[in-house]
């Protein structure tokens, strides 16, 4: 798993009412959500951004609702993976469930700014921030378990497997 | 070595002999719940995955509480979906407008759930059922979808941090204002990842109302379940509602917990959580002059009928502020009901209160008080994130009912000792 893009960063308890406001969870359509990802933190979010872009933030991304329409919009949007000091519990199971792919690192927040372009290496658990003279920063490993439903392209089908 | 209540339901719900913290397990589920916005997706999920029956009928929950009665077309198609699904499998519990609560008041009310199961919700506040000395903790649509499915679900054993609550609590104080002050001091990720285990001699005051207004509140902490243990208040209140069997956990004295938090209540005062995080919390000695526009009594945090019976107090022969929208939302139809027979509806109509039939619909910023661009709310629900209630620019203050029901008569955040 690799992901290169362009960093679009967040700070701490980014919540998510935030990511998709409950005011469009009349529907779960992904398309739609997109439309609305991060509207309420940054209303020209979508305009601004590009396939493969990835969103950097803080502590406890993803808190407050348990709304999976949250890494549903991120995921429709286009971003490619979100990194993060941490993430709130109940958003990390949905997003692996999911297959958005998050990763936690304590160090690329500070190290990173706007729009600058980073690779995101899952298999090395390295990130690299181009064209800078930063080294390699470490990324948090992901339990085997988890690996496997990112690998089964997520729960439902990892549950399919099993069964098989 | 001991486990902690968390680690033993966990464990009686796996085939292990103990289990400890860091492992990964899967356990069966006693009550799996979903909603109107979060169940369209795990039925949808469910169904691609090639699910017919769900795992057991009894045990699968749905209930219409966010957008209903309807408020717009979408969200009547959402229900639909969801209604047809709960009919063609013939679930037990599924309760439709004019049967239906708030989701989390309804299920313990009820006595759908119980002492010592094992609960997932698809609504990050179905930890509100610890309060009995249950396992609750909310997910996400399609790890409800795979509990659909296979009765199971996966969970990384948390660690246990333990508050310990001393003291007797001030006049006016109440649960709302604990779990409040925990927040403020521990922050919104104070808890990450982490069980919450309430103990100390302050818990033999509190009623089950208040116990459920605390374990509602543990996820604003992060934390992945807040946990009482049952005592004589736990059996009494399941006792005549249970139709099932059901078990009392408690901690074993050798359980090794990750930290632990003494709190004395006594110096607390009524708490008012600021814009725009729960975490940002006052005493309401030190809120200042904050004017208000809409005030709103209900929600899964604070819709019971003690919360009720709090503010009709307070409101009796009082009306609310002139520029004060006051709005007050019993959370089941038996809280309604109940307040009608003991006079509370006549309490807050005669106050100037909008008194509306349960529904989520203010605390998600859904319908039924909306707030516009600029207006302020004190509200007794669990969140106050940007846009919660409305426009971006409106602004929320959590609170009890008691500060929320004195705030809609002053027309300022205040606490009902300046009535
Ligand atoms: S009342 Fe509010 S917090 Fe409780 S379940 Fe409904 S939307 Fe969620």
């Amino acid at each position: 798993m690799k992901f290169r893009g362009k960093v679009w960063k967040f700070g701490n308890n980014v919540d998510t009412d935030a990511i998709i406001a409950a005011r469009y969870l009349v529907s779960s359509d992904p398309a739609f959500l997109a439309a609305h990802c991060m509207e309420d933190a940054d209303p020209d979010f979508m305009k601004k951004i590009s396939a493969g872009d990835i969103i950097v933030a803080g502590e406890n991304f993803g808190c407050g609702s348990s709304r999976e329409h949250a890494p549903i919009a991120i995921k429709a949007a286009g971003i490619s993976c979100v990194v993060a000091k941490s993430f709130a519990r109940i958003f990390y199971r949905n997003a692996f469930n999911i297959g958005l792919p998050i990763f936690e690192s304590r160090d690329l927040w500070d190290a990173v700014s706007d729009g600058q372009e980073i690779e995101v290496d899952g298999d090395n658990g390295t990130i690299r921030i181009l064209n800078s003279n930063s080294g390699p920063l470490r990324i948090e490993p992901i339990p085997p378990f988890m690996q496997q439903l990112v690998s089964d392209g997520g729960l439902m089908k990892h549950i399919a497997k099993k069964k098989a | 070595m001991g486990m902690t209540i968390t680690e033993k339901i966990l464990c009686r719900h796996t085939g292990l002999k103990e289990l400890h913290p860091g492992m990964l397990i899967n356990a069966r589920v006693d009550i799996a719940l979903g909603n109107d916005i979060t169940a369209p997706i795990a039925i949808a999920e469910f169904r691609k995955a090639g699910g017919l029956k769900v795992f057991d009928r009894d045990k699968v929950v749905l209930i219409p509480d966010h957008f209903t009665p309807n408020k717009d077309i979408d969200s009547a198609q959402q229900c639909k979906f969801m209604r047809e699904f709960a009919r063609e499998q013939g679930l037990t519990h599924y309760y439709d407008v004019g049967e239906v609560g708030i989701e989390h008041a309804l299920l313990p009310e009820q006595g759908i759930v119980l002492p010592g199961d094992l609960v997932i919700g698809a609504d990050s506040h179905t930890c509100t059922y610890g309060a009995l000395g249950a396992f609750a903790t909310g997910v996400g649509s399609t790890d409800l979808a795979a509990v659909m499915m296979t009765g199971e679900v996966w969970f990384k054993v948390p660690e246990t941090m333990k508050i310990v609550f001393s003291g007797k609590m001030k006049k006016w104080v109440s649960g709302k204002d604990l779990i409040l002050y925990i927040i403020g001091s521990i922050g919104v990720d104070g808890a990450l990842y982490k069980a919450m285990e309430f103990a100390g001699d302050t818990i033999g005051q509190l009623s089950m109302a208040d116990r459920l207004t605390i374990a509602n509140m543990v996820i604003e902490a992060g934390a992945k379940n807040g946990i009482f243990i049952p005592d004589d208040i736990t059996k009494a209140y399941v006792a005549e509602r249970a139709k099932r069997p059901y078990s009392f956990y408690n901690s074993d004295p050798d359980c090794q917990y990750a930290d632990v938090i003494n709190i004395n209540v006594s110096g607390i005062e009524p708490q008012v959580a600021f814009p725009h995080i729960p975490s940002n919390v006052r005493g309401i000695s030190q809120v200042g002059d904050v004017k208000i526009d809409q005030v709103v009594i209900g929600s899964c945090t604070n819709g019971r009928i003690e919360d009720l019976r709090v503010a009709a107090g307070i409101l009796k022969n009082k009306k609310a502020a002139p520029r004060v929208r006051l709005i007050i939302v019993p959370a089941t139809q038996g809280i309604y009901k109940q307040a009608l027979q003991e006079g509370l509806i006549e309490i807050f109509i005669d106050a100037h209160a909008a008194v509306s039939t349960p529904t989520c619909g203010a605390c998600l910023g859904g319908h039924m008080g909306v707030l516009a661009d600029g207006e302020r709310a004190v509200s007794t629900t669990n969140r106050n994130f940007i846009g919660r209630m409305g426009h971006t620019g409106s602004e929320v203050y959590l609170t009890s009912p008691a500060v929320a029901a004195a705030s809609a008569v002053l027309g300022r955040i205040a606490g009902p000792e300046e009535l």
